[in-house]
């Protein structure tokens, strides 16, 4: 091998180009499968997001129509006044025997004879234990019908609203279910009459909890949620919002603010339930407010969801460009007037994104609503925030655990009333983010 | 005559030389940022109604001194000012100065146009809004045409104050800059490169601009331009590694400068 002597004294010589060995093709082939890595990942959630809706839907959405049979009733005097004496003691318009009343329009209306006790209670059973009581009302708040016969539109049973939705499999022997051939036949001689039709459940939205299904209803749980995050809302976004702009505008920056900042991180982090069991010891065991009242679920979600805003909101004051904050004290402007009359409404759109993941995250939450006592069962809706309530996510998990088939679609349909609640909330933080986004 | 002693000497030689009132005076400025040392005992007066232009390479301490003038150094956490600098006869580092009042009579331009993302109406009032300068919606209205009349911006954007400040283009963003610092009235308006992130169109506008401002205001500004100091001001200071080197009349600076130093980084040398 000869060495070949460069001209130029010392230059390297520029004969061959630097080999480079850049492996396009392995750039390339590594670019392909991130790719595809990446697409997997998302297939794989959004296969398994629309098996949870389909699902959920599926089971669900049956539960926001119900079935009503309407039939003639006659409101004997024989059988609610028999001595007439309502005009002097209204109380036995209260006590009255309605149960028979009901029972004999629907024997009247299938035709059975009356005295044939086994049919007659089955017959009875088709529609709902809440009827009586439904009547009650009727002619206590007009007794004027007594003697009279009305059209009245009842509540079906839930084990005939079941079969008339077809969920009960009728091949099964028919000692195993919970409802007889005879009654199917009823069912279909009320529909071929037109007595028997499925309307919009609006008892879902408005009635309390009922051990009888088709009596259930999700107000209970949709006014004490409302309460929960009304309470959440007026309590977490002024104190976290101060907190944070007290921490990044003005507090100093040393071992302290450092500490705290640490331990806001940590309390994000820390499950919820341990947040329950605070608020058992200190609201409920040591300040004394009442159990399962939506005060105090509101206080231990506010604790909750106070660490998630201060670190968005945080987050967002620090997206504020220095450039305003030196054009606001080079003018002249205190430290409080650039803070709220220039970096706060910028930072709007993300403090608003953050209280509402936050809200919308304290609206899920169930664990610490167990601990403070909002798992009762409450029929009557609350009037104010200190009494008894449940929530909606709670009222999910007590269906969940009811045995009947047609809590089965109720708990689904809850389920679909609290993502509509939740996609809501979600949308309101998007279009406030639009609303208030502005460009710098 | 000859009864004069050598000080009253000088004094008068001085007041001949100078006979331009002195708005501002700095005596021994020293800047610390933490440990670090950023000036060494600067001693820079600013003439009142004159165009004062501070030059230097990069990390000099002319933006540092800038900012001592109206305690914006004030905002950095470890950052410590010694030394005295006063605006008339009082001392704005003295404790019972508001530094609030300070900033009103030594307004500030920042090297990036810095609208407020609101409309270029309230991007105006905003000073005098704070500062309670003016009442009614007529004062408003003649504050914000007077300062955008001032910026020569009013013929530009009168037609559309309402419109968002920074919809403007960067030039006219700067002025309008400009337009809000002078809203508020000050005695001292200190600029810190105002043209570095402007096409040669809008410096120059920026530039007369700044000629024109100088019949009522007192001006201090940092260029990193030679051309543009020698073209808008009438005295010039050169600092280097945190010292002032030199401050001379811009006629002589750039003809005859005194230091070495100065003559070096003039021609192109460093810096």
């Amino acid at each position: 091998m000869t060495n070949i002597v460069s001209p130029v004294a010392g230059a390297v010589s520029p004969a061959a180009a630097p080999r480079r060995d850049i492996g396009i093709k392995r750039r390339y082939a590594a670019e392909r499968r991130f790719r595809a890595y990446g697409i997997a990942a998302i297939t794989f959630g959004v296969v398994f997001l629309i098996l949870l809706l389909s699902t959920v839907i599926r089971n669900g959405y049956t539960a926001f129509q119900q079935t009503a049979i309407t039939i003639p009733v006659e409101i004997s005097e024989k059988l609610i006044d028999p001595d007439n004496k309502r005009a002097t003691d209204p109380s036995v318009l209260i006590a009255a025997n309605y149960p028979a009343v009901v029972r004999d329009a629907i024997v009247k209306q299938l035709g059975i004879d009356p005295s044939k006790r086994t049919e007659v209670r089955e017959a009875a059973a088709m529609i709902s234990k809440g009827a009586p009581i439904q009547l009650r009302n009727l002619v206590v708040a007009n007794p004027a019908l007594i003697g009279t016969t009305v059209n009245v539109t009842f509540l079906a049973d839930a084990n005939i609203d079941s079969a008339n939705k077809g969920q009960i499999d009728l091949n099964v022997p028919e000692a195993n279910r919970k409802v007889s051939d005879t009654q199917i036949g009823w069912m279909n001689q009320l529909k071929s009459a037109g007595a028997i039709e499925k309307q919009f459940n609006t008892g879902l939205f408005t009635s309390g909890n009922s051990s009888r299904p088709e009596a259930a209803g999700l107000g209970v749980a949709l006014v004490g949620s409302l309460y929960l995050m009304l309470i959440v809302l007026a309590l977490s976004l002024p104190i976290g919002v101060a907190a944070s702009i007290y921490l990044e505008e003005f507090a100093p920056k040393n071992k302290l603010t450092d500490l705290i900042e640490v331990n806001i991180n940590n309390l994000a982090a820390v499950p919820s339930i341990v947040y329950g069991l605070l608020g058992l010891s200190v609201f409920i065991n040591f300040a004394g407010f009442p159990r399962s009242a939506s005060l105090v679920g509101g206080l231990v979600l506010t604790l909750m969801t106070l660490p998630t805003i201060i670190i968005a909101t945080r987050a967002a004051l620090r997206a504020v460009p220095p450039s305003i904050r030196s054009a606001a004290l080079g003018l002249g402007a205190s430290k409080m007037q650039m803070v709220f009359h220039h970096v706060l409404p910028l930072a709007m759109p993300g403090i608003l994104t953050g209280t509402i993941i936050g809200l919308a995250h304290a609206l899920g939450e169930t664990a610490p609503l167990l601990l403070i006592g909002m798992v009762a069962f409450v029929a009557d809706i609350p009037g104010t925030p200190l009494e008894p309530s449940t929530a909606l996510p709670v009222q999910i998990y007590m269906w969940a655990n009811e045995a009947e088939r047609a809590f089965v679609e109720r708990t689904s349909g809850a389920i679909i009333v609290l993502l509509l609640f939740l996609i809501l909330m979600n949308l309101g933080a998007i279009l406030l983010r639009r609303r208030f986004e502005r460009r710098w | 005559m000859n009864m004069m002693s050598e000080a009253a000497v000088e004094k008068a030689l001085d007041k001949k030389m100078n006979d331009i009132a002195l708005k501002m005076i700095g005596k021994d400025v020293s800047v610390h940022y933490g440990e670090k040392r950023a000036l060494y005992d600067v001693n820079l007066n600013v003439r009142e109604n004159t165009v004062t232009a501070l030059i230097g390479p990069s990390g000099c301490g002319k933006s540092t001194f800038l900012r001592c003038l109206n305690r914006m150094n004030d905002t950095i956490d470890n950052c410590k000012v010694t030394g005295k600098i006063t605006l008339d006869a009082d001392d704005i580092y003295d404790p019972n100065i508001d530094v609030v009042e300070l900033r009103a009579r030594v307004g500030m331009v920042f090297q990036k146009p810095n609208p407020f993302p609101k409309s270029i109406y309230e991007n105006v009032a905003y000073g005098p809004k704070i500062h309670g300068l003016a009442r009614s919606k007529a004062d408003f209205d003649q504050v914000v045409e007077a300062s955008l009349q001032r910026a020569g911006l009013w013929n530009e954007v009168k037609d559309r104050l309402h419109e968002s400040g920074t919809g403007l283009s960067g030039g006219q963003q700067q002025r309008l800059c400009i337009a809000r610092a002078v809203a508020v009235s000050p005695e001292v308006i200190l600029m810190d490169e105002p043209c570095s992130a402007l096409d040669p169109i809008a410096t120059a506008k920026v530039e007369e601009l700044i000629h024109e401002l100088r019949t009522n205001y007192t001006i201090v500004i940092v260029t990193h331009s030679m051309q543009q100091a020698a073209r808008v001001s009438q005295r010039t200071a050169m600092f280097h590694l945190g010292h002032l080197v030199e401050e001379n009349d811009t006629d002589k600076m750039f003809t005859n400068p005194d230091d070495q130093r100065t003559q070096d980084y003039i021609m192109g040398r460093f810096g």
